[in-house]
């Protein structure tokens, strides 16, 4: 135990010294990281901006009420299109990640050396990269539009879906395996009644969780031309047509609201 | 042996499914098909326009195997440069301003009224997208990268005070009161009583939120709120794929560096 030797006897204390200066010097180099990069981004900001801000924001504020409620009527069809993308992404996730988590899963994959490292390398690249990105390449690629949209998301969900469904998949109870395998079942039957009864739950929370998620990401695509409610907030913007945005956000948080609702009922449900 | 009565044909077993009632799940399983049809009817495909671009998605395939680092380079130094500093001050200030929202946001430490305040805030931050964000903050601070890092701290603040204050409402109380009987102050209360426990979650949320931070780093600069994501934008605008490339492998690189480097600080305090 740490204590300090004083006049009146021995003192409790929280650390030893050394680590004390320890947990100062920490503290000082993320002190002076903090400071340095402050810099560079102050550097790179034009203040004359920030301090006019306030007269901005009090600006925008009183153009963006009252909200134009007319203008929701066409926003339907893109918020159909939104919905779209999300789900038929998850699902065209689903169908690319559940392979790969099975080739990620050390207990399920045909070849920890090889299978396993490009397994987890997919994941990873499709974690890394966000859906927005996914979508400015894909609209590079294939022209604006909803499908753009749903491979974009689709791509970005593969890695999210693989991970945590590879981990579920790790965790399994063992003795359910062999227990089947001992039945005399084959690889297949094993995989059938052994390790997916186990992953299922699991795998519908994780689902219908990146469909949540994919709402939200969703709803900006349209931004770079992907489809969806992204598109009128794009125009909108635009021609600053605040009353319109404003209509447009709070659409999109009803939306999201919503489908947190359906996702926490639903993960509630089944676990 | 007699003749024996025929043994009924067995039903292969197929387990239970995930939904119970019979009825409702064959509903659910119409409904979804239906919209499913109705879905995919909608979209709209330019086949041709499709067909066309395939020689681009290949040309950028096969830019992975040949990434261009050097002709952009003063480019993709600079917003790497900035996309990281962007990270490292957001998440800071991030986290500065979650601990106090956190503490109120538990249940066990606040009052009703200060506790629905920060739980609102929370709310508020995680029902918002970045990019929506990063769009406002850019119309409000001007463009660069003071809009990123504003972007950046608020939606940080959604992240880490809702999992700080579930963690903190998680505490084991009987330490807290043990620094209570010895009639520390409030603040020593927080200080010995309750931040020891929180303190690797705290550490292992934060880092993981520097991951995140540095991933949505390089999407706000697509709004014009600074750091990579304007670089990678213009690559893809003037389809210089090999430059996107090397961008791309730079994220995914620095991913996993920070993943990796995180799994071994994160293993070490818990």
């Amino acid at each position: 135990m740490p204590l300090t030797g004083t006049a009146e006897g021995p003192v409790w204390r929280r650390r030893t010294s050394g680590r004390q200066w320890a947990i100062w010097s920490a503290w000082l180099a993320g002190t002076a990281l903090f400071v340095a990069c402050w810099q560079v981004i102050s550097a790179s900001t034009t203040w004359f901006f920030v301090t006019d801000s306030p007269r901005v924001i009090a600006d925008i504020g009183s153009r963006m009420v009252p909200p134009a409620w007319g203008y929701l009527g066409k926003l339907w069809e893109p918020m159909w299109d939104t919905i779209n993308i999300a789900t038929l992404g998850t699902l065209l996730a689903i169908v690319m990640a559940v392979p790969v988590a099975f080739l990620a899963a050390r207990n399920t994959t045909p070849s920890a050396l090889v299978v396993r490292p490009i397994a987890l390398l997919i994941i990873v690249s499709s974690r890394s990269i966000n859906s927005l990105i996914w979508a400015l390449l894909l609209v590079s690629i294939m022209g604006p539009g909803v499908l753009a949209g749903i491979i974009a998301i689709a791509l970005r969900s593969i890695g999210f879906i693989a991970k945590l469904l590879y981990e579920a998949i790790e965790e399994i109870d063992r003795s359910q395996v062999e227990a089947v395998t001992a039945a005399g079942a084959g690889r297949g039957q094993v995989m059938a009644y052994g390790i997916v009864p186990q992953i299922m739950p699991a795998f519908a929370g994780i689902a219908v969780f990146r469909w949540d998620i994919n709402i939200r990401e969703s709803t900006v695509l349209g931004l770079v031309g992907a489809g969806g409610i992204g598109l009128q907030l794009q125009s909108s913007l635009n021609i600053l047509a605040w009353p319109q945005v404003t209509v447009i956000l709070l659409l999109i948080v009803a939306t999201v609201l919503v489908s947190e609702w359906v996702s926490a009922t639903v993960r509630h449900k089944i676990i | 042996m007699a003749a024996a009565s025929p043994i009924p044909a067995l039903r292969p077993w197929t387990g239970r499914p995930i939904i119970a009632d019979r009825r409702l799940r064959w509903t659910l399983g119409i409904a979804f098909a239906l919209y499913l049809a109705a879905a995919i009817g909608t979209i709209e495909a330019d086949w041709v326009r499709i067909w066309e671009g395939l020689d681009r998605g290949w040309a950028f395939v096969a830019a992975f195997s040949n990434p261009d680092f050097v002709t952009r380079w003063r480019d993709i130094s600079e917003g790497l440069l900035e996309s990281l500093t962007m990270t490292v001050v957001s998440t800071a200030i991030g986290i500065a301003i979650s601990i106090p929202i956190a503490l109120g946001a538990a249940r066990n430490l606040a009052p009703l009224p200060v506790y629905y305040l920060c739980r609102g805030i929370i709310t508020i931050s995680r029902s918002f997208q970045e990019i929506i964000v990063a769009i406002l903050f850019v119309a409000m601070f001007g463009f660069g990268p003071f809009a990123g890092v504003l972007t950046l701290s608020f939606a940080t603040i959604g992240f880490l005070a809702k999992l700080l204050a579930e963690d903190i409402e998680d505490i084991d109380r009987s330490q807290a009161e043990a620094v209570r009987a010895t009639g520390g102050s409030w603040m020593q209360w927080l200080n010995y009583g309750i931040q020891p426990q929180v303190m690797p979650r705290l550490i292992g949320l934060s880092l993981y939120r520097l991951d995140i931070n540095f991933r949505e780093s390089a999407v706000v600069g697509i709004v014009g709120a600074g750091g990579i994501g304007a670089t990678l934008n213009t690559a893809f605008d003037r389809y210089e794929f090999d430059t996107a490339a090397a961008i791309l492998i730079i994220i995914i690189a620095i991913v996993m560096i920070a993943e990796y480097a995180s799994g071994i600080i994160r293993a070490r305090v818990q």
